[in-house]
This record gives C-alpha cells, sequence and structure tokens, in this order.
C-alpha cells in the first residue's frame, strides 16, 4: 500500500498541548510541510513567542531559540545577520507582534531582513486567559473589555498585513485563514512562497494566519470556525497584499 | 590596522571598539547615546571590514535582543549604550542570563536617576552587580580605569562571556569613554570558540533548543542551581583587584573606576608626604575581592570608600569587612569628578 499521509519531517511524534479547536496545530503542520518540502530542515533556526506557541519546540524537529515577547523580528534579525546561510523565520501572535513588539516588526520589515514571519491573529491573548489584542474585533468581550471593544477608547482592530505592506521594503505579504480545507491549502501555498523568497535571499515575507481560540471565545470549535468565516475574514481580508514577483 | 606594540593615542569608547573587533566580535548592534556614541561609528566604519556586522537598531531593547539572535549562532556579539539604554536593556541581558548565552555590554555611565545628564557617574554599580533585570543572576562584571585596561578588559570580557556561558559587563563612567590616552592593541584573534551548544541548523545532530522557560518549579529550580553553581565558580576563579602601599596603611582606600584613577593619585601624594594609607582597586566588580578586602581588614584600622555615587559599592566592602573596622564613605554625584586635591583633604581628615 502506498503512504499518502503521514507527519512531516520537521515535525515530532508528540501530541500537542493545544486546546481542542486551536488553529496553532494546523499552522505548526503548514510550516513543517513547508520546511520539507524546501528540504530546509538542517539549515533552520526558528524564533518561538512568548505565549501559546513558546512550546513550539516540543513539535517541530529543527532548531528553536526562545525571545523576549515581542522580540522575535530583533533575535531573528541577529541570526539571519550573523548566519545568512540558515534558514530563519519568526512565529508570533497578535499580542507580541501587534503590542509590545510593534517596533520591532516594522523597523525589521522596514529594513527588509531576510527572514520570514508567521504571524497567527486570532484576535485575543491566549495564554494569559483572554485579555483584548490590537486586533481584537470592534464589539469582541474579552477578560479586559468586558463590555466589548470600542474604538472610541481601544482603537480600531490592528491590520498588520496591510500595516506591513505599506512599507517599501517587504517583498511578499499576505493573509490567509485556515478555517476550511480550501483556505487551508491557499495557506499552504502562501508559507511556502514566503520561505521560497527567503531562500531566494529576496528580503522580508510575512504571513498573518486567522485563526480561532474556541476557548478564550467562549465558543466550541465548530462555533469558532464559523466566526472566524463571519467576523474576522470580513474584518481582514484575505489577499496577497504584496508579492514583488 | 594598527600594528601590535604601536602606541595610538585614542579615546576610549573607540580603543573599546578597536579592541573588540581584535577580540573577534563580528556583531555589534546599538542605539546612539551620549556619551559613547562613537563606538558604535566606529563599528559602523571598522566592523565590516573584518566581515562583521554593523546594526544601528530602532532601540536599546531592539539591540540587545539583535546581540541575543547573533550569540545564538554562537557569534562573538556586542553591544554598548550609557546608563539609560542600559536600563533599557535589562529584560534582555536577563534573558541571555537565563538562556546561558555569552555576550559583551558596555556601559560608560553617565549621572542620573532618569535623563540625569552626559557628564561621567558610576551610579549604575547595582544595576551591573545586582542583576538589573529580573530573577536570580548575575553579570561578570568588569571596571576598567584607563584606556589601556578597557582594551585588557574587553578581551578578558569575551572570553570569560564564552568561558562561562554568561553576559559579560564593562562598567566605566563616560569619562572613559571620551578620555584619550596612549594605547597599545593585542593581536587580531584568528581562531573561533567551539560552541557545541550554538544553533547552527540541525545537520548531522539532534535538533536542539535555546531556552530560558521551565514551567515545572523544581525544573527550573534545577536551572537557577546549575547558575548558581556557575556564580560560585566564578567567584572563585575569576576575582581580580590591584592593590598599593597596603604594607602599614593605616587607611585603606577603595575605590574603582574613574574615582580610583583620581584616589590613586591622591593616595600617591598622601604616601609620598608620609601618610600611611593604601589603596584596594577591585577590577571585577562581580565577581568582588570579597576575600582580599576582609583579609587587609586585619591590618588597618579603617576604609574609605570613595566613588562616583551615593554610596554603592560601599555595601559590599562593608560585607568583606563584617564590621571588624569602620567603613566610611566619601562620593560626589551628579558627575561631578571630584581632583586628587579634594580626596586627599577626605583621606587627611581621617588620620
Amino acid at each position: 500500500m502506498k503512504l499518502v499521509f503521514d507527519r512531516p519531517r520537521s515535525m515530532r511524534d508528540k501530541p500537542m498541548h493545544f486546546c481542542p479547536g486551536c488553529s496553532h496545530g494546523i499552522v505548526h503542520r503548514l510550516v513543517a510541510e513547508a520546511i520539507d518540502a524546501l528540504g530546509l530542515r538542517e539549515r533552520t533556526v526558528a524564533v518561538a513567542p512568548v505565549g501559546c506557541a513558546v512550546f513550539m519546540y516540543e513539535y517541530m524537529d529543527f532548531d528553536v531559540t526562545e525571545s523576549p515577547h515581542g522580540r522575535s523580528p530583533a533575535v531573528a534579525t541577529g541570526i539571519k545577520r550573523s548566519r545568512p546561510d540558515l534558514f530563519v523565520f519568526t512565529y508570533q501572535g497578535d499580542g507580541d507582534i501587534g503590542a509590545i513588539g510593534l517596533a520591532e516588526i516594522i523597523s525589521a520589515a522596514n529594513r527588509g531582513e531576510n527572514f520570514s514571519v508567521v504571524f497567527v491573529n486570532n484576535t485575543v491573548y491566549g495564554m494569559t486567559g483572554g485579555q483584548m489584542a490590537p486586533t481584537t474585533l470592534l464589539g469582541q468581550r474579552t477578560t479586559t473589555t468586558p463590555r466589548g471593544r470600542e474604538a472610541k477608547t481601544e482603537g480600531h482592530p490592528l491590520k498588520m498585513a496591510e500595516l506591513i505592506s505599506g512599507l517599501e521594503a517587504p517583498y511578499y505579504v499576505a493573509r490567509v485563514a485556515v478555517d476550511s480545507p480550501a483556505h487551508i491549502a491557499r495557506a499552504r501555498k502562501a508559507i511556502l512562497r514566503a520561505f521560497q523568497i527567503q531562500v531566494e535571499e529576496k528580503g522580508f515575507s510575512f504571513v498573518e494566519v486567522l485563526g480561532a481560540c474556541p476557548l478564550n471565545w467562549g465558543l466550541s470549535p465548530t462555533e469558532a470556525i464559523k466566526r472566524v468565516q463571519e467576523e474576522l475574514i470580513p474584518c481582514y481580508p484575505l489577499e496577497v497584499f504584496k508579492d514583488k514577483g | 590596522m594598527i600594528a601590535v606594540g604601536e602606541k595610538v593615542l585614542m579615546r576610549g569608547c573607540e580603543a573599546m571598539a578597536e579592541a573588540a573587533i581584535r577580540a573577534g566580535c563580528r556583531f555589534y548592534a546599538g542605539y546612539p547615546i551620549t556619551p559613547q556614541s562613537e563606538l558604535a561609528e566606529y563599528m559602523a566604519r571598522e566592523l565590516p571590514k573584518y566581515g562583521g556586522v554593523f546594526i544601528q537598531s530602532e532601540s536599546e531593547i531592539a539591540a540587545i535582543n539583535m546581540v541575543l539572535g547573533a550569540s545564538v549562532t554562537g557569534t562573538r556579539a556586542m553591544t554598548s549604550s550609557s546608563s539609560p539604554g542600559i536600563s533599557l536593556k535589562q529584560e534582555g541581558i536577563s534573558y541571555l542570563a537565563g538562556c546561558e548565552l555569552p555576550a559583551v555590554i558596555a556601559n560608560f555611565g553617565r549621572g542620573g536617576p532618569g535623563l540625569g545628564n552626559i557628564a561621567p557617574s558610576d551610579a549604575d554599580y547595582f544595576q551591573a552587580t545586582k542583576g538589573g533585570g529580573h530573577g536570580d543572576y548575575h553579570n561578570i562584571v568588569l571596571a576598567p580605569y584607563s584606556v589601556q585596561e578597557t582594551v585588557e578588559l574587553t578581551h578578558l570580557a569575551f572570553d570569560l562571556a564564552d568561558r562561562y556561558r554568561n553576559p559579560a559587563l564593562i562598567l566605566c563612567s563616560g569619562l572613559i569613554a571620551q578620555m584619550m590616552e596612549p594605547v597599545e592593541f593585542m593581536p587580531l584573534k584568528e581562531e573561533k570558540e567551539e560552541k557545541p551548544w550554538a544553533l547552527t541548523g540541525a545537520r548531522g545532530r539532534p535538533s536542539m533548543v535555546i531556552k530560558s522557560l521551565y514551567l515545572q518549579d523544581v525544573e527550573l529550580e534545577g536551572h537557577d542551581l546549575k547558575l548558581q553553581e556557575k556564580y560560585k565558580e566564578i567567584r572563585e576563579k575569576e576575582v581580580r583587584v590591584e592593590a598599593q602601599h597596603l604594607e602599614g596603611a593605616k587607611l585603606v582606600v577603595v575605590s574603582f573606576g574613574t574615582a580610583a584613577r583620581v584616589a590613586a593619585s591622591a593616595v600617591e601624594e598622601a604616601r609620598e608626604g608620609g601618610l600611611p594609607v593604601g589603596l584596594i582597586r577591585p577590577v571585577t566588580l562581580f565577581p568582588f575581592p570579597r576575600d582580599f578586602i576582609r583579609k587587609a581588614a586585619e591590618g588597618t584600622d579603617r576604609f574609605l570608600v570613595l566613588e562616583l555615587s551615593g554610596g554603592q559599592m560601599v555595601e559590599d566592602v562593608e560585607l568583606a569587612v563584617r564590621g571588624r573596622v569602620p567603613v566610611e564613605f566619601y562620593g560626589r554625584m551628579g558627575g561631578v569628578v571630584p581632583s586628587p586635591e579634594e580626596y586627599l583633604a577626605e583621606i587627611r581628615k581621617r588620620l
């Protein structure tokens, strides 16, 4: 019998700690598949975030370093500039990239650093228990916006992919989602494209992935997927914002 | 390149940059801040000539994290700043210590707290030697008092940082950054350190992780105990201290860095005038020469600690002396650097 589906070489055979319906498992797999497809496992150094995905190194079978919260793009800059032969990516959440680490991501993108960013946007701080993120939708109730996010006091959802694509240097900027098989297939392509751009030394590549956090949204996994489709995607359109080709 | 043995006139922060390159530093990230921006400028000009990387970062926070990234790959890396900028780097320094990553950080201290001023100060002693960031950790702290010693301690800082996989901090006042003195350099280090822990891709070996996260309490305590063992070894092996005229000294001055430079002149003058005074100058502030000072306490009547601060190292001297003899303090703050005459008057008062 022919084996048609297996664990990527870049992943370990280990049960994940993520909550039921969490998107990190899917995104982890897409990252591992892209690294396998490009044969990069043995020259990869990834930067793990602070938050639920910090345990990336438990599931990935390549070199990983931790980073202080939000500083991943600076850490990745240090790795890639001192060893340009390595394949380097950061894996970041919405608080990490859009709040505490906004200066680091904008500056790295603006320098056109030749590394890749996988940014998982689930509109909430996950590990700390569901506080408002910069990407929290208007009206969304979180533990720190108990009456729902208000534009007047908390501002509008931060659109990172649009923000990054407004800069001159970035080479590839896309937003994808992992709510359906069709969208997952597009996400797979986007991550592969982003990584390929780095391999070709073309510069900065950025993929925003809309994901679900059923636990902190107070929804079941199926309801959470529905929310991605009905609420997140209308606010955060799925597009390739920039591809210099 | 300046020949080995050739004497050149250079300011301290530029001499440190040249020494760092010769010590094998191939990555520098920094953010402009007076009084040491010339170090970054020197690196921007010279480091690429040796295949090194210079980055002007968006912030001090980014600079220390770029250094962390470079260190992850086993590259000798440094950043430098002055007091307010060093405060911003503390998060990254704590992570370096927790992840056991080597790095060299130079602090050319200026007056504080807050924005303070740009005049020389050594008031960051507590921050440098007691941790500075969060958690149980120590930097290795070296305190040069001349441009020549700045060069020598820069080489030592890189060696110690690698040997112990620990951040090494060079603490000196902004005066040393700007002071010009004749200086000689050591040869360019050609060989690279073996760093089997560095992340360079999992080729022909299992994949590796660099981290400071240990969620289980006993697991983290195990890691902390390992760090404490390392600090114990550093305390046992790496103390460096200089002393003058301790024989028969009724009063022993203890001073480091810029204050020690002035104190040395004052003590010489006092001795020439027949006053029984000696000088102890800690070169390493962590590890602190506690045993050396304890022993000196057996042969003198009192200590006088001279600092460019409101009194910081004096606490470590008191701990070393343990009440055997009185420990007195005289400090100037705000960027005031006393003259040898001012120190001499303080010495005379106590004899």
